[in-house]
C-alpha cells in the first residue's frame, strides 16, 4: 500500500464528499463522476485492467450520463431553496454506521479467510473471456436475459406514453 | 523475392527509425531513467505529431471541400494558402475568451481541456507502426473505447455550463446521437475480438500481416470483416459529429450546438478535439479492419510501417472530408431510426455471422454462406424499410 493508495483514496473520498455537499445536482452528478475514476484508478493500481476499463467505459460512460440526463429531463436542475440536507439527517445515521461496521467486519474476517501470503494470481483479459463463456456462461446468459427484458419494458413504457398522448 | 541486402538494411533502419533514434537520444543516460525518459519522448511525439496532422488537415479540408463545391478554398496565406492554420491559431490566440455572464465558469472552462484529454489518452494503445505502441495493454481496446466514453461527458459539461438553449440542445443531441452509435462502434469491433481471440491492439495487427499468394489478411477483405468495416465506418462517422451526421453542431439550426458559447482558445481546443477524435477513431479502424500498419501488397514491405499506418488514416480522412461535400445532413429522427432499425440489427447479424466463419473452418464454403447471409440480409432489410417508406408526390401540409 504506497503513497499511489492513498491519492487514489483521497480523490475518490473527495468527489464522495463533494457529490453529498454541492447544493446543485449536475454538480453533484460529476462530482459523484470523479469517485467513479477514483474506483477505476483502484482497480487499475491492483493490475486489473479488465475491470478498470470496465468500470470507466459502464460508469463515467454510461451511468453518469444517465444521471445527468434524468436530472436534466425531470426538471431538478433549479437550485433547491432549503438547503440539500434533509431535517431527518440523524435517522440516516445509525444506518450507515451499521453498513459501514458490516462492511468492515468482512473485509476484517476475510483477511483471515484468505492469509495474504499466498501468491497474487496473474489474471488477464483472455482468462476472464474464457471463465465468462466457460465455468459461468449460465449466469452470464441469465443476465442478459434479464437485461434484454429490461430493455423490452422500458420500450413498452415508452410505447403505451405515445398511445395515451394521442 | 531476393532483395539485395543493402537495400534490406535501409529498408528496416527507415522502418524502425523512430525507435532509433529514441534509443539514441537516451543511451546518454544512466539505465534507471531509460524507460520513464522513453516514454516521456513518445509522449511528446505523439503530442506534437497529431496536432501537426491536424494543421494539415484543415488545410486540406477546406481545400477539398472547396473543390467539390466548385470554388478555390483559401489561397491568400503562404504559398497556396498552406500556412491558413498558422493564421488561424494566431488569431484563435490573441481573441478575447469570452464566459457568458451566467455560465458556471469552472465547468465551462473544464470542458475543453477534459474533451482533449481524454482524445489524447486513444493513441496511447494504437500501434502506429512496427513496434511504435506507446503502451502495448493487454485490454487496449477496451482502454481505447473507455476513454471514447468520456469525451461524452465533456461535451455535456460543456453545453450545460454555457446556460445557452443552443448549447445544451446541441450537447443533448450530441450525447444522444453518441450514446446511440457507441453501441454500433463497440459490437462492430467486437467481432474483430471473435476472431483474434484478443483484445490487444498489436496482435489484432499481427494476425492481418500475413500474406497468402502476395495478398494481405486483412480483416476487410472478408464477409463479415467488410460489413462491419462498413458499420464501424457508419459509427465513427457519427461518434465523431461528422457530416452528414452534424446534428448536434447543425450550424443553420443551432448556431454551433454545444460550443457556441465558446470563443478564443477554447474554441480552438474543441476543434483541435473533434479531429484529434477523427484520428485517433481513423486509426482504430485501421488497425481493426484494414491491417493496421501493414503493407497492402507482400511486394511493398519494404517501405516502412508507419508510413502504411498514416497513410492509411489520411485516406480515411480524406472519405470524411469527402463526404462532408457530399451528403446532406440528416433529421434527428432519421438519425435514430437509422441507428436502432438498420446498423445495430446488420452489426448483430454480422456476430452470427462471425460466430459462423470462426466455427465452419477453412475451405469456400464459409465464404459462399456467409456472403449469402449477409447479402440477402442487407437486400431484405432495405426492401422492407423501403417498403414501409410509402413513396409519393410530397404534399405541404400550410403551403399549398
Amino acid at each position: 500500500m504506497g503513497i499511489m493508495f492513498y491519492l487514489i483514496a483521497a480523490i475518490t473520498l473527495a468527489g464522495a464528499l463533494a457529490a453529498m455537499t454541492l447544493k446543485h445536482l449536475v454538480h453533484a452528478a460529476l462530482a459523484v463522476t470523479v469517485a467513479f475514476a477514483g474506483l477505476a484508478l483502484f482497480f487499475l493500481n491492483l493490475d486489473a485492467q479488465f475491470a478498470g476499463f470496465a468500470q470507466i467505459l459502464v460508469y463515467i460512460g454510461a451511468v453518469a450520463i444517465l444521471v445527468v440526463f434524468a436530472i436534466l429531463l425531470t426538471r431538478g436542475s433549479e437550485l433547491p431553496k432549503d438547503g440539500v440536507f434533509s431535517r431527518t439527517w440523524f435517522v440516516g445515521l445509525p444506518v450507515a454506521a451499521g453498513i459501514f461496521a458490516v462492511l468492515g467486519w468482512a473485509v476484517i474476517a476475510s483477511s483471515k479467510a484468505l492469509p495474504s501470503d499466498a501468491p497474487t494470481p496473474a489474471v488477464n483479459v483472455h482468462d476472464i473471456g474464457v471463465a465468462l463463456v466457460g465455468r459461468y456462461v449460465l449466469p452470464l446468459e441469465i443476465l442478459a436475459l434479464l437485461l434484454t427484458a429490461a430493455t423490452i419494458g422500458a420500450v413498452m413504457v415508452a410505447l403505451h406514453e405515445k398511445e395515451r398522448a394521442k | 523475392m531476393a532483395t539485395s541486402p543493402v537495400v534490406e538494411n535501409l529498408s528496416t533502419n527507415l522502418d524502425q527509425i523512430f525507435i532509433i533514434t529514441r534509443d539514441w537520444l537516451t543511451h546518454f543516460l544512466p539505465a534507471a531513467w531509460r524507460p520513464a525518459v522513453d516514454v516521456v519522448l513518445s509522449v511528446v511525439v505523439i503530442v506534437c505529431v497529431f496536432p501537426g496532422l491536424f494543421a494539415l488537415t484543415t488545410v486540406f479540408e477546406r481545400k477539398g471541400l472547396g473543390r467539390i463545391q466548385n470554388r478555390l478554398g483559401p489561397n491568400r496565406t503562404g504559398p497556396f494558402g498552406f500556412f491558413q492554420p498558422i493564421a488561424d491559431g494566431i488569431k484563435s490566440l490573441t481573441k478575447e475568451d469570452i464566459v457568458p455572464a451566467s455560465a458556471d465558469g469552472v465547468l465551462h472552462f473544464l470542458a475543453p481541456v477534459i474533451l482533449v484529454v481524454a482524445v489524447f489518452m486513444g493513441f496511447a494503445v494504437l500501434p502506429m507502426g512496427r513496434n511504435m505502441v506507446l503502451v502495448d495493454m493487454d485490454a487496449g481496446l477496451l482502454f481505447f473505447f473507455a476513454m471514447g466514453a468520456s469525451t461524452e461527458l465533456s461535451v455535456f459539461m460543456a453545453g450545460w455550463s454555457s446556460r445557452n438553449k443552443y448549447s445544451l440542445l446541441g450537447a443533448m443531441r450530441a450525447i444522444a446521437q453518441m450514446i446511440s452509435y457507441e453501441v454500433v462502434l463497440l459490437l462492430s469491433s467486437v467481432s474483430v475480438v471473435m476472431i483474434t481471440g484478443s483484445l490487444r491492439l498489436t496482435k489484432i495487427v499481427d494476425a492481418q500481416n500475413q500474406y497468402s499468394y502476395g495478398l494481405p489478411h486483412w480483416y476487410i477483405f472478408t464477409p463479415w470483416g467488410l460489413a462491419a468495416f462498413i458499420m464501424y465506418a457508419i459509427a465513427a462517422t457519427a461518434e465523431t459529429n461528422r457530416s452528414p451526421f452534424d446534428l448536434p453542431e447543425g450550424e443553420s439550426e443551432l448556431v454551433a450546438g454545444y460550443h457556441t458559447e465558446y470563443s478564443g482558445f477554447k474554441f480552438a481546443l474543441f476543434f483541435l478535439g473533434e479531429y484529434l477524435a477523427m484520428f485517433s477513431i481513423s486509426g482504430l479502424g485501421t488497425t481493426l479492419f484494414l491491417g493496421g500498419w501493414s503493407a497492402p501488397l507482400e511486394v511493398f514491405n519494404v517501405v516502412p510501417s508507419w508510413i502504411w499506418f498514416f497513410g492509411k488514416v489520411m485516406m480515411s480522412i480524406f472519405v470524411f472530408i469527402w463526404m462532408r461535400g457530399t451528403l446532406p445532413r440528416l433529421r434527428q429522427d432519421q438519425l435514430m431510426n437509422f441507428a436502432w432499425k438498420f446498423v445495430l440489427p446488420f452489426t448483430l447479424l454480422d456476430l452470427l455471422v462471425t460466430a459462423m466463419w470462426r466455427f465452419m473452418g477453412e475451405g469456400w464454403l464459409r465464404w459462399v454462406v456467409s456472403t449469402a447471409i449477409l447479402a440477402g440480409a442487407y437486400v431484405l432489410m432495405g426492401r422492407v424499410s423501403m417498403y414501409r417508406q410509402h413513396f409519393a408526390p410530397r404534399k405541404y401540409r400550410y403551403a399549398d
